[in-house]
């Protein structure tokens, strides 16, 4: 039985950003990742991030996460990657598999942070090779440098949807058109322009009716849809690509939660089924915290400010922090969340994070 | 396929070259990367074949989560192409259904 | 709400026009001028701190838009490659009589070289027209975003955002 004062589960900004704060304060902490290398989605970011500077605007992902990590072990905090957390049972027992055998682990306090996983949408020819996730192409481009295909369609105009296609064409590929069955582009405008002026198409109201193929994607059908989401026959377009890239949305990865019977509620908003969470970031579940996108889809600065709180509220309940210093350094942080949801984006992540406060009163 | 110099992140730092084979023929990869994007930049797309309707199946997550991506390799069938590291002299090979294991020719 | 952005992935021309972070016609025959093209409210402000001639505030709540102090803009291009969004350009629409400069941020390869001829697309990807190549710009304060300086026809000047490669 391993035993620990703090883990984190999931090693991306939220998890590293919470390690980082609470072993500032004196708190023995341990992260674990099932990935090979930890990060999370940082590392596939290479654009600028925006915000403020204490939200590390104008760095980019993959620098956010090179510094995370080196200040995490600068700090002792120790980094256990491919292990898998199976569950997390009564007292914050978790069961571990870490490479090929499975470790019983006890902590004190827990903050999953195990991000999200991404939506499909089915339709005939998502099978076959060359249909792939946005993660995917940015893996594939970002971290092992190989080119998913020569001509891509988006299916999917949120940030990723927007973001991922930038990167592709500064990956080399081509993108021939940007799709949403939504009437509106969900992403910033400024992603958006980014793309638009190098001529890259966007179709609104309009879902893939098919990828076709042999044996990979030779090409794929797009269709424009009426306000039941039905397909206007009529209003087909067929683009020859060898590549589908799927961007619909993020579903939090929150079973572990579920697992330890935290209070959940559902709210589309923030990506669909959440644990409930007061202002320090804890569940209803006491010593169970989370942070990042599993406590609601937002961006990379959410989830680096999240988890720095949960940290520090780990570090003030377990007495290594003063009454003063906690609240003063939590309420700066709170301010600073505030700002990232303010704005007509921001607002309904807002509303969205309020009805996860309220959830841990019913 | 593969990206030669990348405008943000530069060149991208690969092991040394290594031979592998694919379905019996011999192909080139980098040392450490995923056997999947070894065979990505070779054009390689369909990894197995599905066990009742015979489709072709290729990498979808990339981060191993799918098991689209699988294969046998060294003998061994269901293995994740996408986060298994390449290594000289491996064996792989397009997987149809569950997977046999196979003896070397 | 820009109609423009939200359909299309692109601002109009007219709808640019009321932007707080754009120049007047007359200050842009001036001499070189910031045009911030960022019209939606969204938490950022790293373009107020980079401009060294204090010309562009965002204020204490970050969502606000940029606004643009015309007169105390001197065209010195920092704000470029800040901003995250790749909203802002520099114009100079009194380069020459027939010709105006528009420098743009730019992040791929291969780079274009000086005096290249390159075709010029507005913010659509449509194409335009041809542009001269006058200057390109990488350097390490920059973080890999690129400074391109075209010179395109005058009454392009407000239109050309980008190029493409012959």
């Amino acid at each position: 039985m391993q035993r620990h004062e703090m883990v984190s589960i999931g090693a991306g900004p939220a998890g590293l950003s919470a390690a980082i704060e609470a072993a500032k304060n004196g708190v023995q902490v341990a992260v674990y990742d099932e990935n090979d290398r930890p990060g999370g989605q940082l590392f596939k970011q290479i654009h600028k991030f925006f915000g403020s500077r204490e939200h590390r605007a104008m760095e980019r992902g993959f620098d956010i996460g090179k510094s995370l990590l080196e200040e995490a072990q600068s700090l002792g905090v120790e980094v256990i990657l491919d292990s898998v957390v199976m569950g997390i049972y009564e007292n914050g027992t978790m069961n571990v598999m870490v490479k090929d055998h499975v470790e019983e682990v006890k902590a004190e306090k827990v903050v999953v942070a195990t991000g999200a996983s991404e939506n499909m949408i089915p339709f005939p020819g998502w099978t076959l090779p060359g249909v792939i996730g946005a993660g995917a192409a940015q893996t594939m481009a970002n971290i092992h440098g190989v080119r998913p295909g020569k001509k891509l369609l988006m299916v999917g105009s949120g940030n990723v949807g927007l973001v991922v296609s930038y990167q592709m064409l500064q990956a080399g590929c081509e993108v021939v058109a940007i799709i949403d069955a939504a009437p509106e582009v969900g992403g910033y405008g400024v992603h958006a322009s980014k793309v638009a002026r190098t001529g890259v198409p966007f179709y609104m109201s309009h879902t893939v009716k098919n990828a076709r193929g042999e044996t990979f994607v030779e090409g794929a059908t797009i269709a424009q849809v009426d306000k039941s989401w039905k397909t206007v026959a009529g209003t087909e377009k067929s683009f020859d690509v060898d590549t589908v890239c799927i961007a619909v949305g993020l579903n939090p990865m929150s079973q572990v939660l579920r697992m330890a019977n935290c209070k959940m509620a559902y709210v589309p908003a923030l990506g669909g089924n959440l644990p409930a969470h007061d202002l320090n970031q804890e569940t209803s579940v006491p010593g169970i915290f989370v942070a990042g996108d599993v406590s609601g889809i937002e961006e990379a600065s959410s989830a680096m400010i999240g988890g720095k709180i949960a940290g520090l509220a780990i570090a003030y309940y377990m007495g290594y922090m003063e009454d003063d210093l906690f609240h003063e350094q939590r309420d700066k942080l709170l301010g600073s969340m505030r700002g990232l949801r303010a704005g007509p984006f921001g607002e309904k992540r807002a509303e969205g994070k309020r009805m996860l406060l309220e959830a841990m009163k019913g | 396929m593969r990206i030669a110099e990348h405008p943000i992140l530069g060149p991208f730092e690969k092991g040394e070259k290594v031979q592998f084979t694919f379905d019996g023929k011999t192909i080139e990869g980098f040392e450490g990367e995923p056997v999947a994007m070894a065979l990505r930049a070779k054009g390689v797309l369909v990894h197995r074949i599905t066990s009742k309707r015979k489709e072709p199946r290729g990498i979808f997550c990339a981060i191993g989560r799918c098991t689209d991506c699988v294969m046998i390799v060294d003998e061994v069938p269901n293995v994740r192409t996408c986060v298994t590291p390449l290594r000289q002299g491996m064996d792989v090979r397009t997987q149809k259904g569950k997977g046999q294991v196979t003896a070397r020719e | 709400m820009s109609e423009g952005l939200k359909k299309r992935g692109y601002i109009s021309d007219e709808e640019l026009k009321s932007g707080p972070g754009v120049p007047s016609e007359e200050r842009r025959r001036n001499g070189p001028v910031a045009v911030i093209e960022c019209i939606q409210c969204i938490a950022c402000n790293p373009c107020e701190a980079s401009c060294k001639m204090n010309a562009i505030t965002v204020g204490d709540d970050i969502t606000n838009l940029p606004h643009l102090d015309e007169d105390k803009c001197v065209g010195c291009a920092s704000c470029i490659p800040i901003c995250p969004g790749q909203a802002i350009f520099v114009v100079d629409d009194g380069f020459e009589e027939k010709r105006s400069r528009v420098m743009i941020p730019y992040e791929f390869l291969p780079l274009p070289q000086k005096g290249d001829v390159v075709t010029a697309l507005d913010r659509s990807g449509k194409e335009v027209g041809d542009a001269e190549v006058l200057n390109v710009r990488k350097k390490e304060d920059m973080d890999k975003t690129a400074v391109v300086t075209l010179a395109v026809s005058k009454q392009l000047s407000m239109s050309v955002r980008f190029f493409k490669q012959k």
